[in-house]
């Protein structure tokens, strides 16, 4: 599994420098990728699903910190994993031909490809911070695919939506695995799933509990966080597909999957997952109410069907995870058509609005079939793997402890919106009176069809012979749960309840279709609501915060050097005097010691330096008494038998002296002083500062040493790390990160400076003057 | 600058090819005595920069032959690829690998060395690429 996750890291570079060789058309050789690793995970199926077995590799990573490159592919990997290479390949080979001619269409093979590995990373993942770290990466590639029209506003906007709320909840999420990690006393996702009682029975399992999920449900768009999916379809259509289908929102679901054996189970989980699931499922069949766009309506739906899944897991007993991972099987099927049938229908017609489309059937026949037998599946109609999910999604409501007229009552209403859906999508576009189109029709070229009609009739094959997909669910659903189950899927299985509800849902749906104009009207009502949801509170938070940031930053940072001093030692004064103070007991003066004839003359030099400076009127004379106050420093630190010190202090002292004098040559005479008043609260801060630092010597000199450290490293120095000087060896060895990181800072103040100086700022900032306005204006357009 | 000061262009010369030998000595010895990468690229920068002093900038970069920001660049680089050598004998990054066999005059060899050799390079980048850049026009 490395080799795949490391190979397809290695392609996504190759990417740039195949595209140029192949042209727009090297979308079939992108594909064969995902192609041989789906090839790869079939021919592993009969070992993991049949035989219930686990692939495991296990690298180490970071021995120190107990981090394994660990991966382990079961059931519930399996299913991710087919679906993720399986729909990744169609995307790509569609991206091909939806994305040709664009200018940036080798970045989006590179972007995609990526994407694909980073979410086959998570779900292939065994070590909590492995799959922490992939789980980013999908928030991170999916941000660059979202914004991957960057030209365009929306699609700006939308990216850094998507990017805020998904990596503010991975924030939580890092959180609680690292309390999870802590609580179970180990990473490895195997390992904690075996221990779940002792997690559950912890102090900490509420708070692990509470930051896990809002890491899964940020991720998988549960309400209140759904806002941003509907508006990541600023993306190119293939990208979308891949986001609803297969990846990134189904990564929280898959999380919500893996780690039920250790968080399922208790009434908080049941309440917390089920009860926003159950919002999140009626929250996206009613927003889709009302909404024209394809895509719009697609990702209401798939708001809804991510709220279906979640509650099925907060239910988390076998029938309602069999019922859960059906959906995911199923959804991932025809979602992936329907936004690709969306995008074939755009590229074909110019246009979205369902209002404007109709007759396509004659021009683009197998995007109509394709449509067709996805829409099938998606309203719940039988023989389609839709109806399998829906029913058995019904039974586990059925056997919950949830009052019936609630559940099944909300499941039922979403189930019509979701027919009507279906319906407006898949097959009001293809039929009926033609309609006007911004541009006539044009039929599509093999790379628009093939993937939806594969991915639509393979739900439709696998609803028709359901044995095909049942050592897939059963697989699945035991590594879910951990125990071993049987699934049992038939189309026809009598006159049950479950069947009845099918029907009035189908009835209620019809229904629905008939009188679809008013209920489009009555949708209105969300526009009117708008100032009231979420997303107006993320909006006015994230103004907020720009506010509070550039009010902060013209406070704080205005440009002048004296104030930036006097903040900094103010600070410090206040910060530290007030904790000195307040600690007085730790106050004592240790002993003088012998005060020598040198030292006096040293320091009585460095005082007269310092009380001459303020009353110079020439630059540079300033600048060689400041020299004075340093070489003086040099000269105590050599007196406290600190010669490295004194060396680097004499070297800097020296080169910060020409520094200045090559700075001050081209500033002008000093023409304004400032006034008297001005100085005196100058010398009463300089005053301060330097109390302080006294009473912080005299303090510090006063206690005992802490002795560990440096003993430490006095004792270890030779034989650990082969050097007499104590000081280099921490540098170089000991402490070498910090070294590290402090050069890789002087190297960037060094290029700081280089920049100030050379780049002429007045042409900058007329470029982005200029651009800012384009914005607005585009912005503007875009409300 | 203003005008050329022979005493000072004179002193350079001779004082520059020592402040730089003294500077490599400085870095060879820093494990074990007083010096260190750190110090040593301060002394190389303070060498070049009194040769700029008395010749001007341009005969400086001249005589550098080098470009102060690619120094920086190597420094960096050969401080990152010190510290990646462990991974090669399946050792946490960082790791401090020793030659068994001392070098004549360098003395012990090892990773630390060479990481100490990147601080040197990346710090006279940088104070030289500050100062050449405030010292130019």
């Amino acid at each position: 599994m490395l080799v795949i996750i490391l190979s397809g890291f290695i392609f996504a570079a190759l990417i740039p420098w195949l595209y140029r060789r192949f042209g727009p058309r090297s979308g079939w050789l992108f594909a064969l990728l995902p192609l041989s690793w789906l090839v790869y995970l079939a021919g592993q199926a009969p070992f993991i699903l049949g035989q219930g077995q686990v692939i495991e590799e296990r690298i180490s990573w970071m021995p120190s910190l107990g981090v394994e490159l660990a991966f382990r592919l079961d059931g519930l990997g399996m299913l991710f994993a087919l679906l993720i290479t399986g729909i990744g390949a169609l995307v790509i080979i569609y991206g091909g031909g939806y994305l040709d001619g664009h200018p940036y269409q080798g970045r989006f093979f590179v972007l995609i490809t990526l994407f694909m590995v980073a979410m086959l990373g998570v779900v292939l993942s065994d070590h909590l911070f492995l799959l922490f770290i992939f789980w980013e990466l999908t928030s991170i590639t999916s941000f660059l695919l979202i914004g991957f029209e960057h030209q365009r506003y929306g699609a700006r906007a939308a990216a850094w939506q998507a990017l805020l709320v998904t990596a503010g909840g991975g924030l939580a999420l890092l959180a609680g695995l690292v309390l999870l990690s802590q609580v179970a006393g180990s990473g490895l996702i195997s390992v904690i799933n075996q221990n779940g009682a002792v997690v559950r029975n912890s102090p900490l399992y509420p708070m692990v509990l509470l930051l896990i999920l809002i890491g899964a449900f940020t991720k998988s768009a549960q309400f209140p966080f759904h806002f941003w999916l509907p508006n990541a379809m600023a993306a190119p259509t293939p990208v979308s597909a891949y986001l609803h289908s297969a990846t990134m929102v189904k990564a929280g679901v898959f999380l919500l999957a893996r780690l039920t054996p250790v968080l399922a189970e208790t009434p908080l989980w049941q309440m917390l997952v089920s009860g926003v699931g159950f919002l999140t499922l009626l929250t996206g069949a009613l927003l889709a109410l009302g909404q024209r766009d394809l895509k719009r309506l697609l990702a209401y739906t798939t708001v809804g069907a991510l709220g279906t899944m979640t509650f099925l897991l907060g239910l988390s007993d076998a029938l309602a995870v069999k019922a859960a991972v059906l959906y995911i099987l199923a959804h991932g099927l025809y979602k992936g058509a329907l936004f690709l049938v969306a995008g074939a229908v755009d590229h074909s017609t110019g246009t979205r609005d369902i209002e404007r489309l109709g007759n396509l059937a004659s021009t683009v026949p197998q995007v109509a079939l394709a449509a067709l037998l996805a829409g099938i599946s998606m309203a719940g109609l039988p023989p389609a793997l839709g109806f399998l999910a829906k029913e058995l999604f019904f039974e586990s409501l059925m056997e919950s402890t949830w009052p019936l007229y609630l559940s099944l009552g909300g499941a039922i209403l979403a189930g019509a919106i979701n027919f009507v859906v279906a319906a407006l999508v898949a097959f009001k576009p293809f039929w009926g009176r033609a309609q006007d189109v911004p541009h006539p029709p044009h039929p599509v070229s093999v790379e628009f069809w093939l993937g939806p009609l594969i991915l639509s009739g393979l739900g439709l094959v696998v609803g028709v012979i359901p044995a095909l997909t049942i050592p897939l669910i059963q697989g699945a659903a035991q590594s879910v749960l951990q125990f071993p189950l049987k699934v049992k899927l038939a189309l026809w299985h009598g006159m049950t309840p479950v069947l009845g509800l099918s029907l009035l849902t189908m009835g209620l749906g019809g229904l629905g279709w008939a009188i679809y104009r008013s209920l489009w009207q009555g949708g209105r009502i969300w526009q009117k609501l708008a100032p009231v949801g979420p997303a107006h509170l993320y909006e006015v938070g994230l103004t907020g915060l720009r506010r509070f940031a550039a009010w902060q930053t013209r406070v704080l940072q205005n440009g002048y050097l004296r104030f930036y001093v006097m903040t900094i030692v103010l600070t410090t004064v206040l910060l530290t005097g007030f904790t000195l103070l307040s600690r007085l007991s730790w106050l004592g003066v240790g002993g003088w010691g012998s005060i020598r004839f040198y030292e006096v003359v040293v320091v009585a030099l460095m005082i007269m330096a310092a009380v001459v400076i303020p009353r110079l009127r020439s630059r540079l004379a300033t600048i060689a008494t400041m020299g004075m106050i340093g070489y003086g420093l040099v000269l105590i630190y050599l007196i406290y038998s600190a010669p490295d010190l004194a060396m680097v202090q004499f070297a800097i002292e020296t080169l910060t002296v020409i520094l200045f004098v090559l700075a001050v040559y081209r500033l002008p005479k000093f023409t304004l002083l400032t006034p008297s008043p001005t100085r005196f609260l100058d010398l009463l801060v300089a005053i301060a500062g330097g109390m302080l630092m006294t009473a912080l010597v005299l303090v510090v000199t006063a206690r005992p040493m802490v002795p560990h450290i440096s003993d430490y490293f006095a004792q270890n120095s030779l034989t650990l790390a082969n050097g007499r000087n104590v000081v280099n060896v921490i540098l170089v060895d000991f402490r070498g990160l910090d070294t590290l990181g402090e050069i890789t800072v002087l190297a960037l103040a060094g290029i700081g400076v280089y920049a100030l100086v050379r780049l002429t700022l007045g042409r900058l900032m007329v470029h982005f003057e200029g651009l800012e306005e384009e914005e607005e204006v585009e912005h503007e357009r875009a409300l | 600058m203003r005008g050329r000061s022979e005493i000072l262009a004179t002193a350079a010369r001779y004082l520059m090819p020592l402040l730089i030998v003294f500077s490599i000595f400085l870095l060879l010895r820093g494990h074990n005595e007083i010096g260190g990468g750190f110090v040593g690229g301060l002394v190389a920068s303070v060498a070049i920069v009194l040769y700029m002093l008395a010749e001007g900038v341009q005969a400086a970069r001249d005589l550098l032959k080098i470009e102060p920001r690619l120094l920086i660049a190597i420094g960096l680089l050969v401080a990152l690829s010190s510290a990646m050598l462990a991974w090669m004998v399946n050792q946490p990054f960082m790791t401090g690998l020793w030659w068994k066999h001392p070098l004549p005059v360098v003395g012990k060899v090892g990773t630390p060395l060479v990481f100490d050799l990147g601080v040197y390079l990346t710090v006279m980048g940088t104070t030289l690429m500050i100062l050449f850049t405030l010292a130019e026009d």
